[in-house]
């Protein structure tokens, strides 16, 4: 008989156990959720819905002010890949990708590298090559229209002075990628460059002390130490400089407007005339999706091929 | 081998405090030589001036008779294991190890050969294609002693090697690092906050405090005939018993601390008048069980430490608190008065304005070291 009691009473002890960890369990979700809910309904209303919204609208005709009207299925993507001037700006956008992130990285990297120098006065140059990040893409490119300027810019002035012919940085298809880019990579530097000068300033000096005392020359420290070391924030600047370089878009607006015929027309930009100029939101759309899976895939690619050679400490 | 001798070595910071003060200072060839003190002494500045990552701003530092001041750091033909131990996380065991022969292009049969002498000498054999991150810190610090090993440098630096490890695994690596360096007969120079590593390794100490040489000596000297105050209390563990005594107005006793009373007559202590204040100092040793016959003072007790092998008793005399080391265990309650016997030639006698010794313990020569 008192078997039989005990037995129940643990019985009924373990019941109760396990019906308090569930409350706590379903207590600290709502807890969690709660803590969660401010940034769920920032996210759902500024990204989610916004996304899931333009996939609906890629698959539809728009009229002026963006209701959709007729299903099309897949017919605005067919449309825009057999558009020889989606596929020209999708060719610019590569280009600009290549001519921008690499260009950047070096010369942040080089700025990096000699600002990280134990001198006097080092605070002030790090300042000035860090400084481009607080300028804003408009006052950038102003900046730039100006020096681009075929008559009165700085830059023709100088190749004047050397006897070279002017040359129509923004105006020649031959150049305007290309100045589109220097003014991109100029307004990259001050962002790259001060999160590798963070990383270079995070490698523990005692590692250059002791190739010091081992006899390691200038180069070889930095080959062997400063390089790999480096390998993890020189993997997210390139990442986050080619997600930046996909969605330029300020400084084309200002300096070209996407000419010359169509030169620096990049998706972004592209996206932009074909919602708000031409009113087309379907086609806008499917570029969007078109770039979002691009910058998707470029960055899975990255993580893929980069993560192998990237050491973390 | 290589001989040091810093004459006047200085160093400041900005041209103001001095961080370093005159250090003059001979290191023998072969010796194993320990700068022992407590954090911000200037030791490890001490030692990064002599490797040359950190510049010399007066005296004169000469390695083997050549003054090499204005030498950079690989040319002074030197050895440095940091505190963190300075290995290269992205590279392999093996890498480390060889890094500095590759960067001085020693031909690749040459750094083969030294490798595996190495790292069989520091039992790495099994672990040269693992990183550092997948080591033990016992391991890391053997692959810092192995790239010290193939750099066959005839000096050796050493910031505090043992400073992150696990006090079990810090015994034994000093037993390493000592059989090494009669192994390979370099001349190490080894800095350390911790006296017991200083007393256990060194051939000779150097103890520094606020950037001032307190004692060169032996250890046994150092903790025998103490200089002075700082260096009584610094080196020993539990550290050395001290408190402010006078002579009675008869001359024929010393009051401790105002509460203890030691039959001593004035004249034990050459030149008593000469130093107004003193402060005596006794060993935690020499704090003796008094049997019936010979106990003078009776203590209370206010804390007890059993040992095992021995018993450590705290007391309260004055406003300090003096520990007894008695061997064997003792079976004593917090509270408790036990007898005590203090003997006179015991006690180390301390100028208290200048803290300079006056006069060591009369019984430690010739007593305590014993030659076998």
């Amino acid at each position: 008989m008192s078997m039989t009691n005990t037995a129940q009473i643990i019985e009924t002890g373990l019941i109760d156990l396990e019906q308090v960890k569930k409350k706590q369990r379903i207590k600290s979700f709502f807890k969690g959720m709660a803590f969660l809910l401010p940034s769920i309904i920032l996210f759902s209303v500024f990204l989610f819905y916004p996304m899931f919204r333009t996939i609906y609208l890629s698959f539809f005709l728009t009229k002026a002010n963006g209701d959709p009207t007729v299903f099309v299925g897949l017919e605005n993507y067919i449309n825009i890949f057999s558009s020889p001037i989606f596929l020209r700006s999708m060719k610019s956008t590569f280009l600009f990708v290549l001519y921008t992130v690499p260009a950047s990285v070096i010369v942040s990297l080089f700025l990096a590298i000699i600002a990280n120098e134990k001198l006097k006065g080092i605070g002030f140059f790090r300042t000035v090559y860090s400084s481009t990040m607080g300028v804003s893409v408009a006052a950038a490119s102003v900046f730039w229209l100006y020096l681009f300027n075929p008559s009165m810019g700085l830059l023709n002035q100088i190749l004047g002075t050397f006897g070279i012919e002017a040359i129509g940085w923004l105006t020649d298809p031959k150049w305007a990628l290309i100045s589109v880019s220097i003014t991109t990579i100029w307004m990259n530097v001050g962002f790259t460059f001060l999160i590798l000068l963070g990383g270079l300033q995070s490698i523990d000096s005692s590692l250059y002390e002791s190739a010091d005392i081992e006899g390691a020359g200038y180069l070889y420290k930095l080959r062997k130490i400063t390089i790999p070391m480096l390998s993890p924030t020189m993997f997210f600047v390139i990442t986050v400089t080619i997600i930046n370089a996909f969605q330029s878009f300020g400084q084309i607006d200002i300096l070209t407007q996407g000419g010359p015929i169509n030169e620096t027309n990049l998706i972004v930009y592209s996206l932009y005339r074909e919602a708000f100029v031409n009113y087309k939101f379907g086609s806008a759309s499917a570029q969007a999706i078109v770039l979002f899976i691009l910058i998707l895939l470029m960055t899975a690619l990255q993580f893929k091929l980069g993560e192998r050679k990237v050491h973390y400490q | 081998m290589s001989q040091i001798e810093l004459v006047e070595i200085s160093k400041s910071y900005d041209k103001q405090q001095d961080v370093l003060n005159e250090i003059n200072l001979i290191i023998d060839e072969g010796e194993f030589f320990v700068l022992v003190g407590p954090s911000g002494s200037g030791k490890s500045t001490l030692l990064r001036m002599i490797a040359g990552l950190e510049e010399i701003s007066g005296g004169v530092l000469k390695i083997n008779g050549k003054s090499v001041n204005h030498m950079p750091p690989k040319d002074r033909n030197l050895s440095m294991v940091f505190q963190n131990y300075a290995l290269y996380p992205h590279l392999s065991v093996k890498e480390n190890i060889i890094f500095g022969l590759k960067a001085k292009k020693v031909d690749k049969q040459e750094r083969q050969k030294r490798l595996l002498e190495a790292s069989e000498m520091m039992g790495l054999t099994e672990l040269l294609e693992r990183k550092p991150r997948e080591l033990s810190g016992g391991q890391r610090q053997r692959v810092a002693l192995a790239r010290t090993i193939v750099s066959q440098a005839p000096l050796c630096l050493m910031d505090e090697p043992l400073s992150n490890l696990d006090a079990k695994l810090r015994a034994n690596m000093r037993v390493q690092i000592r059989r090494l360096q009669k192994q390979i007969g370099m001349t190490l120079i080894y800095v350390t906050h911790d006296q017991v590593e200083a007393m256990t390794m060194g051939d000779r100490i150097m103890v520094l405090n606020d950037g001032k040489i307190q004692q060169v000596g032996k250890p046994i000297t150092l903790y025998n005939e103490p200089a002075n105050l700082f260096v009584a209390s610094f080196i020993g563990s539990p550290k050395m018993n001290m408190g402010k005594a006078r002579f009675s107005e008869n001359g024929k006793g010393l009051i401790v601390e105002e509460q203890l009373h030691i039959a001593l007559d004035s004249s034990f202590v050459k030149d008593v008048h000469k130093h107004p204040q003193l402060t005596i100092g006794i060993r935690a040793e020499h704090l003796l069980p008094g049997t019936n016959e010979n106990t003078n003072h009776f203590m209370e007790v206010v804390n007890v430490e059993q040992l095992g092998n021995e018993t450590s008793i705290a007391f309260d005399v004055g406003s300090e608190l003096w520990t007894a080391k008695w061997p064997g265990q003792w079976s004593i309650h917090v509270g408790q008065k036990v007898p005590v016997q203090i003997l006179p030639e015991n006690l180390l006698f301390f100028d208290s304005e200048t803290g300079d010794l006056i006069q060591s313990a009369l019984k430690d020569k010739g007593q305590e070291v014993l030659a076998i």
